[in-house]
């Protein structure tokens, strides 16, 4: 195995540890921290890929992960929290030892999903889909567990950073104007949530979701 | 030059009424631009039933029959609900329930949402198809929120969360899809061109098709409101505006089963089975039976055109699983009679709650002696979506019933109890709304009903006389379908 693909795999490690951590993480800062650690690392595998495969574009991509995964979006959900003046620890529905259980049976069974498919990858990298996987999914159970709209949306932003990474571990990378578009996307997404936290702590006082389970099916 | 008018005036549209949006005009702005757009589609559509498929801009936009038959419509449903938004949404502010920002909101969104959702008709790149869909999601996400009530707010954040989630879902499953095409067509631009791939469709790697079309259907059908990702459209159908709701109902659920269909086309290409067309049937047939009993408990009318629309899309996904020309035939005009009639009803049941300030049923009695043209509107529409002769929307579920009979037998008796449920349902909740007794006033505007009688004379048309020329263009975009 050459360098580039060893660094790749201990980065795909790394990132499996943060969503590890930001399921467990209870305090919203580091939780916001988290989330720009994996920006950080999402860069550096995605610039490692451009550099040991000759792939220009991706070198756009990653400066594009810095921009808007380092620093634009933890910068708006800093300003956002302050502003708010949300420092509360996160609240979760099922306690976080049990949620890290269920995240273990989830990383098995996204590797035994990707199994499959990463046989067929030609890229260097494609021992890495499983991870990226679990990392959706990890992100997928974050949304699920926590009760106040702050972490959800970083789960939701994080589930976005392991679809990236899905893409340049299969695929070295979706084509260029695709991620400008979907770039494009979660920047807005991210305003939009902004102006939505406001809309939703002038109504309900809070920002905890279980105030909006009123709408039923019958 | 005609996909630079169509696409390049709504978004032009968009960042003036962002500016001028409280000026005294800018409804009429909005209309002014919703027709030139509109005019657009239709100089296209003439051009592609003229020379056939068109291809421009090295291959990013795509038109053939099938997708300009989509272009026309949502251009349509989007003038004539600028022209019904005009007053109604006047009436709103007059009433105080909306404040100058956002009335300009939802004049720049809605012509931005129009832009989203023609983009995504008319790339022909399968990403930026992506990119539009999750585009037209958060251009709505604060006009479902408008209102700014506890109950908006809760429909604004679920179909935020919800839909977001699902597109993710989609991504991915796109991303699965670059993967398979990347091996036959090198990485690049190209490999996610529809029209490339549909060349190669054949030598495309099953297992990762399969994988991606589940991903897709997931994702994609999140945004048709198929049971059961079904949860975000009665709550925001509901609490939004009644304009966006209509333009939600009527056309975001077709760009979204649109994306469905040319995914499906891909799958079929690639696997040679009827996986795809079996899981859209199962999901269609789920979505009718369920949307069906639902919508009988409903208190809420617009919640119960709703879970109505759960169920055309149910029908309209179960048909286009089917396959086939006559199947697609079915499918398609379904989904075109389903949108006129459908937006024709948020437009008479947004002045019927206007006139009654309520949504809930129990409370909205004789439209029809205050206010006949309302009273009218409303009946003719739920007779026409309850696809009573000789409306249009009884055409195409005779054709989608016939057909299933004659290929899924099985599925027939699920259709027709949905169908006989919704019929019940529908049908005695909106008898005494029309005609009971009421002391309430007439509502004290104009409302505007030229939009819901020309939609309605259109679905008439289509029941009693499909012109030639738009029956050979509906056959020829089934037969593409395959």
């Amino acid at each position: 195995m050459t360098l580039g693909a060893q660094l790749i795999n201990v980065l795909a490690a790394v990132m499996l540890l943060i969503a590890f951590a930001m399921l467990s993480q209870r305090r919203i800062l580091s939780l916001i921290e988290l989330f720009a650690w994996q920006g950080v690392v999402l860069a550096a595998s995605t610039f490692i890929v451009a550099y040991t495969t000759g792939q220009g574009h991706l070198y756009v991509s990653g400066i594009l992960t810095v921009a808007l995964k380092v620093v634009a979006l933890p910068w708006i959900l800093y300003r956002l929290i302050h502003r708010l003046n949300i420092r509360w620890d996160v609240e979760t529905l099922i306690n976080i030892p049990a949620t890290m259980l269920i995240g273990i049976a989830l990383v098995i069974f996204a590797f035994n999903l990707a199994q499959p498919i990463s046989q067929m990858a030609s890229t260097i990298t494609r021992a890495t889909l499983g991870i990226a996987m679990a990392c959706v999914l990890l992100s997928f159970l974050m949304m699920i567990t926590r009760r106040k709209a702050v972490p959800v949306v970083i789960g939701f932003l994080a589930m976005e950073n392991g679809l990236f990474f899905a893409a340049t571990s299969a695929t070295y990378g979706m084509p260029m104007v695709v991620e400008f578009g979907i770039a494009l996307d979660v920047l807005v997404g991210g305003f939009i949530f902004g102006i939505f936290f406001f809309q939703v702590r002038e109504t309900f006082d809070s920002l905890d979701t279980r105030h909006m389970e009123k709408l039923r099916e019958d | 030059m005609e996909i630079l008018v169509l696409l390049g005036i709504p978004l032009l549209g968009g960042a003036m009424l962002a500016l001028l949006g409280n000026r005294r005009w800018a409804p009429e702005l909005g209309v002014a631009m919703s027709l030139v757009t509109f005019l657009a589609a239709a100089a296209l559509t003439a051009r592609v039933i003229r020379d056939g498929p068109l291809m421009t801009f090295e291959a990013q936009f795509f038109i053939d029959s099938f997708n300009v038959v989509l272009v026309a419509l949502t251009a349509f449903v989007a003038f004539t609900t600028a022209l019904f938004a005009r007053p109604y949404m006047r009436i709103e502010a007059e009433r105080g329930r909306l404040t100058a920002g956002a009335l300009r909101l939802y004049h720049a969104m809605f012509q931005v949402f129009t832009f989203t959702m023609l983009l995504a008709l008319t790339t022909n790149n399968m990403g930026i198809l992506w990119v539009a869909m999750e585009a037209a999601t958060l251009s709505t996400v604060l006009l479902v929120s408008l209102y700014r009530t506890p109950e908006s707010i809760e429909a604004a954040w679920k179909y935020f969360i919800l839909c977001s989630v699902g597109i993710s879902q989609a991504l991915f499953g796109t991303i699965l899809l670059y993967f398979a095409a990347e091996k036959v067509l090198g990485t690049g631009g190209t490999a996610l061109l529809w029209t490339d791939l549909n060349l190669v469709k054949s030598q495309l790697e099953p297992t990762v098709m399969s994988l991606a079309f589940v991903f897709l259907l997931v994702g994609y059908g999140t945004k048709v409101g198929l049971v059961p990702v079904h949860n975000w459209l009665p709550d925001a159908h509901a609490e939004g505006p009644t304009p966006i709701s209509a333009v939600l109902s009527g056309l975001l659920l077709n760009v979204a089963l649109y994306a469905v269909v040319r995914c499906k086309v891909l799958t079929d290409g690639a696997l040679g089975t009827g996986f795809a067309g079996n899981l859209m049937m199962g999901f269609g047939l789920l979505s009718v039976v369920v949307a069906a009993f639902l919508l009988s408990r409903q208190r809420d009318i617009k919640r119960m055109f709703a879970y109505s629309s759960i169920e055309h899309m149910g029908i309209t996904t179960f048909a286009f699983g089917m396959g086939g020309v006559a199947a697609n035939f079915g499918a398609l005009l379904h989904m075109t009679m389903h949108s006129l009639t459908k937006s024709a009803i948020f437009f008479a049941v947004g002045h019927a709650t206007q006139k009654s300030g309520t949504q809930i049923m129990d409370d909205i009695r004789g439209l029809i002696r205050t206010n006949p043209t309302i009273g009218w509107g409303l009946m003719l529409g739920a007779i026409a979506i309850l696809g009573i002769p000789p409306f249009g929307v009884f055409a195409s579920e005779f054709i989608i019933l016939t057909t299933a009979m004659r290929e899924q037998p099985w599925a027939t008796p699920f259709l027709l109890i949905g169908l006989g449920v919704a019929f019940a349902a529908i049908f005695g909740k909106v008898q005494p709304m029309v005609f009971g007794e009421t002391t309430l006033p007439r509502l004290p505007h104009p409302p505007a009903l030229i939009p819901v009688f020309v939609h309605l004379a259109l679905v008439l048309m289509m029941g009693i006389f499909i012109p030639p020329y738009l029956a050979a263009w509906y056959r020829q975009a089934a037969a593409l379908i395959g």
